[in-house]
């Protein structure tokens, strides 16, 4: 996907919270990614690398909260697991499932110095 | 490379515009040396970064207000902040001025080759008349398609995102301001030819339009489910062709409602003319749905004007009555 874009915006959400609250060093900082956001988590990383260098997050571990999939399935009512927004419902097996979660794609939380 | 669009910096051209559109934040390991009243002179970071107050180290200035020797003061900050939120946050305010002016605006996505442009031409020829229609373009580089809308007689506006792979809200919005809609129109944005991130980019539009082509894979949807799973209509385009290819077009369908099942799917070809009516209809309903809302906003707006009205009168009148 466009997982450089993402990466700078995740610097610009570092580098904002930098001047509202007054932190000079991230060393780590904590993403959600959801199963279904379309984010390929190492081409992420491998940006994030890039990205972060030179500035007050450069070197910060980079961990990451995956959240899982979940839809809801039409045909037997039920909120059931989804792997990938293709698949059919894991337990009758029809393919009317709405995803309901693991769209996300958010900075949770930052370690500061 | 762009924070908002992953575009090469200074790359994105909007026609009739120059230089580049948003601003970049870069990171400041530069220092700004000054001169004080009293003849010192220092140098420290950039304002809005992190200062040294006046050249001294002060570490009692961390959270704790504290230093206790080899302990750091790391400490949790809560963010929660969506990595889209800044484009998000422009993609409301497009949508918000769409509402208020009446505007339906559709955000047509496909890979590069289904036929957009052509499409798009075709249907602006058959709305002539029956709708007011403007066009944002979206391209790496060239005018090419602006250029053969405006041969429509439409309005249009070319977007280069340089090496950028999706419009963004932010490009949308500046696009707008060049293009001075009257209300009620149809807006009509055709993102750069890429089945995959243009997905998650908001622009602020009532609808993504994805359109496939059957001279492309049948599995497409499976194979690029971001996109179909956002778009909320599909044309199945260039079914003139269908006669002389091997496309399954119900096994298509099937393939599009598994990844969305509230798709809703409309054949058509740009040369033949086929299915046209139906995408028409569907385009003229979605601008009757926008003026509508647009006419509602407006009652509203003067029913609450006569109601503070009437409120200052009796206020008026009670002040001058004598007592």
């Amino acid at each position: 996907m466009h997982e450089m874009a993402l990466a700078e915006g995740i610097l610009q959400i570092v580098e904002d919270a930098a001047m509202q609250q007054g932190f000079k060093r991230v060393t780590e900082v904590r993403l959600e990614i959801g199963a279904l956001s379309g984010v390929e988590v190492d081409a992420l990383s491998f940006c994030l690398d890039m990205v972060l260098k030179n500035s007050i997050a450069e070197g910060a571990r980079l961990e990451l909260d995956k959240l899982p999939g979940t839809g809801y399935c039409l045909d037997c009512g039920e909120t059931v697991p989804v792997n990938a927004l293709y698949e059919a419902c894991p337990k009758c097996g029809s393919y009317q499932v709405q995803a309901t979660g693991g769209t996300e794609m958010r900075v949770k939380d930052l370690l500061v110095e | 490379m762009c924070t908002v669009c992953g575009c090469g910096e200074g790359e994105t051209r909007i026609e009739g515009e120059e230089g580049h559109l948003h601003p970049h934040a870069h990171p400041h390991d530069h220092s700004h040396e000054h001169t004080h009243a009293d003849g010192t002179t220092h140098s420290h970071p950039p304002a809005g970064h992190f200062q040294r107050h006046q050249g001294d180290l002060h570490y009692g200035l961390g959270p704790a207000h504290a230093h206790a020797p080899g302990m750091s003061q790391e400490r949790m900050v809560r963010i929660e902040q969506d990595i889209l939120g800044k484009n998000n946050a422009l993609a409301a305010g497009n949508r918000k001025h769409f509402a208020e002016h009446g505007l339906f605006a559709v955000n047509l996505v496909s890979s590069p080759g289904s036929g957009k442009t052509t499409l798009l031409v075709k249907t602006i020829e058959m709305l002539a008349g029956k709708a007011k229609v403007a066009v944002v373009e979206g391209d790496q580089q060239t005018s090419n398609d602006a250029d053969r809308i405006r041969a429509t007689g439409a309005p249009a506006i070319q977007v280069n995102t340089g090496k950028g792979c999706h419009l963004d809200a932010h490009m949308v919005g500046r696009a707008l301001e060049n293009l001075n809609l009257p209300d009620d129109s149809l807006l009509m944005i055709e993102n750069v030819g890429n089945l995959v991130c243009p997905a998650s980019f908001d622009l602020g539009e009532a609808h993504k339009v994805v359109i496939l082509s059957v001279t492309e894979g049948e599995d497409k949807p499976l194979k690029y489910p971001d996109m179909f799973h956002a778009a909320d209509l599909m044309l199945l385009n260039k079914v003139d062709l269908l006669p002389y290819l091997n496309f399954d077009v119900e096994k298509c369908v099937d393939y599009a409602h598994r990844v969305n099942p509230a798709l809703t799917v409309i054949q058509v070809s740009a040369t033949s003319g086929a299915g046209m009516e139906i995408w028409l209809d569907w385009l003229l309903n979605g601008l009757d749905l926008a003026k509508a809302g647009r006419e509602k906003n407006v009652e509203k707006n003067v029913e609450s004007l006569k109601q503070r009205i009437a409120e200052l009168e009796a206020q008026l009148q009670a002040a001058v009555t004598p007592i």
